[in-house]
C-alpha cells in the first residue's frame, strides 16, 4: 500500500469573526517532495502553517499529516516534524548549545552530544555554541532555529522564511543544506517565502495564496509557462495583483 | 495522565535549570527576599517578646508564619515568573510544536517551582538557626503537611495567574505579585482567624493556607498536631488545584483558536 500523502488538506477555514485568514482552502503534498507556499502579506501563508502545526484549530476542514489527522493525533506527529521561522524564538540566555540540547531532549533525539556535533559542523555553527543565543547576530540565530529543526531529522518540516536575515552567500549554504537534507532524508519540505530564486531553486510543487484562498497551483516551471513570464518573481506579481494566466499587463 | 513523559518533563526543567545557572544573580534573589523577611520579622519577635506573654511563650510564632508564607509566595511566584520566562523569550510557540504537553509543561513548572522554593526559603530557614536561634523544624511532622499543603495552594495560584497573562497579555503580569498578596490579610499569617470580622472568617475558611497558619498555632501554642486541618486543607487544594489545571489547559486551547500563540510575547 503506498504511503499517505506528506500533507493532506480538505476544505480548511479559518475565520476570526468577519474576517476569513484562511477560506476553504485544500491541496496535497506528496512524501519527498518540496512545496512552497507563496503569496502577499496576509494572504493567509503563516495561518496555514500555524494550523499544520496545530498551533491554531480551524474553524472547519481537515488536515492529515503523514497519515495522523491533525490535531487530535499531534503526539504522533508532531515527533516526526519541526519547524522553523525568524518570527520565533528561542530563549535568549541559554546558550545556542543548551538550547539544542533542550529541544533535542524535548524531541527525543538519541546520541545528543553526536547529532549536536554534526549539525553544529553542517550549519556551521560550532563556533558559537557556548555563546547564549541573544548575543547572536540575525543570520546566526536563523542557522541556530534550522539546526533545531532539524535536530530529530524530520519526515516533515515546515519553514518560514528560511533564509530571512541571511547574506546570499549563506542563504546559498542553507539551500544547499536543505536540499542535501531532503534529498538523503526523502523528507518533505513546506516553505513560506517571499525569496522567488529560492523558489525556483528548491520547490518541486508551488502553493499561491491570495486573501485566504487557492489561486494557482503547479510547478515553479508550469506556472511560469502558463503565465507567460520569464520567472516566478513576475509569476508572483501577477497572482499578487489579481492578474489571471494568460492576461497581459497593461 | 497516559502518555505522560517524565524525560521531556526533565529536559524542560533543565531548561529552567540553565537559565538559573546563566545567572548568579538570580541564585541570589532566590533566597534574597525570604531573608530579609526573616531578618525582619526575627528583630520584631526579640522585641516583641519582652513585651509579650504570648511571644514569651512560642517565640518562633511570628518567624513560622513568615517563613510558611513565604512557601506560598516563592512557589507561586516560582510557577508563573517561569512560565512568563517563556512569553518574554517568545518560546512557547515552540515548546507547544514539540513533542511537549501542556500537561508536561505545567508538571515541569511545577518542578521548578519546588525546587527554587527550597533552595529559598531553604537559605532562609537555614540562617534563621544560627541568627535568632529559631529552627523551623521544631514544628516536627506537621512542617511536611504545611510545606506540601502551602505548595499546592502556590501552584493552583500560579496557574490561574499564569493563564490570566497568557489570555491578557504580559501586561496582566503585575497580577502575579498582587495575587497572593490579596489573600494574605485572610489567611491568618500572624494572628487568628477569630481576629477577623464574623463576615469574612467564611472566606478564610476557604483558603487551604488559613489551616495551615492554624495548624501552627496549634502546634507551637497546645503542642497538638492538627491532623483535620490538613486533611480540609488537603480537600480543598485538590479542588484548587484541579480548578488551576484545568483553567491553564482551557486558556492554552482558547489561545489555539484564538491564534495568539504565534504573538505571544512582551
Amino acid at each position: 500500500m503506498a504511503a499517505a500523502p506528506a500533507i493532506q488538506v480538505e476544505d480548511l477555514r479559518k475565520h476570526y469573526g468577519p474576517v476569513r485568514a484562511v477560506d476553504g482552502i485544500g491541496f496535497t503534498v506528496r512524501r519527498g517532495v518540496t512545496c512552497a507556499l507563496l503569496g502577499g502579506n496576509g494572504a493567509g501563508k503563516t495561518t496555514t502553517l500555524a494550523l499544520l502545526l496545530g498551533l491554531l484549530l480551524p474553524t472547519s476542514g481537515q488536515i492529515h499529516l503523514l497519515g495522523e489527522e491533525m490535531p487530535r493525533h499531534r503526539q504522533r506527529v508532531l515527533p516526526r516534524m519541526n519547524f522553523s521561522s525568524p518570527y520565533v524564538d528561542l530563549p535568549q540566555r541559554l546558550t545556542v548549545a543548551e538550547n539544542l540540547t533542550v529541544y533535542a531532549r524535548l524531541y527525543g533525539v538519541r546520541r545528543i552530544p553526536e547529532r549536536l556535533a554534526a549539525l553544529g559542523r553542517e550549519l556551521d555553527i560550532d563556533a558559537f555554541f557556548q555563546r547564549p543565543y541573544g548575543s547572536l547576530s540575525a543570520g546566526q540565530k536563523t542557522r541556530v532555529a534550522l539546526a533545531k529543526a532539524l535536530l530529530n531529522e524530520p519526515d516533515l518540516l515546515l519553514l518560514d522564511e528560511p533564509t530571512a536575515s541571511l547574506d546570499p552567500d549563506t542563504a546559498d549554504r542553507m539551500r544547499g543544506i536543505l536540499t542535501d537534507y531532503q534529498r538523503r532524508s526523502g523528507a518533505t519540505l513546506l516553505l513560506a517565502s517571499h525569496n522567488m530564486s529560492e523558489v525556483e531553486r528548491l520547490c518541486d510543487q508551488v502553493i499561491m495564496l491570495r486573501t485566504g484562498q487557492i489561486v494557482a497551483t503547479g510547478a515553479p516551471r508550469e506556472l511560469i509557462h502558463r503565465y507567460g513570464r520569464k520567472d516566478m518573481e513576475e509569476v508572483f506579481l501577477d497572482i499578487a495583483r489579481g492578474i489571471q494566466s494568460g492576461e497581459v499587463l497593461e | 495522565m497516559s502518555g505522560i513523559s517524565f524525560y521531556r518533563i526533565g529536559a524542560l526543567a533543565l531548561r529552567y535549570l540553565y537559565l538559573l545557572r546563566s545567572s548568579r544573580v538570580r541564585i541570589v534573589e532566590l533566597a534574597y527576599w525570604p531573608t530579609v523577611q526573616m531578618i525582619l520579622w526575627g528583630f520584631i519577635t526579640q522585641y516583641l517578646a519582652r513585651h509579650s506573654d504570648l511571644l514569651n511563650q512560642a517565640a518562633g510564632l511570628l518567624l513560622s508564619g513568615v517563613l510558611l508564607w513565604d512557601v506560598l509566595f516563592r512557589s507561586q511566584l516560582g510557577l508563573s515568573v517561569v512560565f512568563f520566562e517563556e512569553l518574554h523569550a517568545r518560546n512557547l510557540a515552540q515548546l507547544l510544536i514539540s513533542p511537549l504537553r501542556p500537561i508536561e509543561l505545567i508538571l515541569a513548572l511545577m518542578a521548578v517551582s519546588l525546587a527554587r522554593t527550597l533552595i529559598g526559603v531553604g537559605i532562609a530557614v537555614g540562617l534563621a538557626i544560627p541568627f535568632y536561634g529559631f529552627n523551623l523544624f521544631m514544628l516536627g511532622l506537621p512542617l511536611i503537611g504545611f510545606f506540601i499543603n502551602l505548595l499546592l495552594m502556590g501552584w493552583a495560584i500560579g496557574l490561574l495567574v499564569a493563564a490570566l497573562v497568557l489570555r491578557h497579555g504580559m501586561g496582566a503580569e503585575s497580577i502575579a505579585w498582587a495575587a497572593i498578596f490579596a489573600l494574605a490579610p485572610l489567611c491568618g499569617i500572624y494572628y487568628p482567624i477569630a481576629t477577623l470580622p464574623d463576615w469574612l472568617q467564611p472566606l478564610a475558611w476557604i483558603l487551604p493556607a488559613s489551616y495551615m497558619f492554624e495548624g501552627m498555632r496549634a502546634v507551637l501554642l497546645d503542642h497538638a498536631a492538627r491532623l483535620d486541618y490538613l486533611l480540609y486543607a488537603l480537600l480543598l487544594n485538590i479542588g484548587y488545584l484541579g480548578l488551576g489545571i484545568g483553567v491553564f489547559l482551557a486558556t492554552v486551547h482558547n489561545a489555539r483558536e484564538r491564534g495568539s500563540l504565534l504573538q505571544s510575547g512582551e
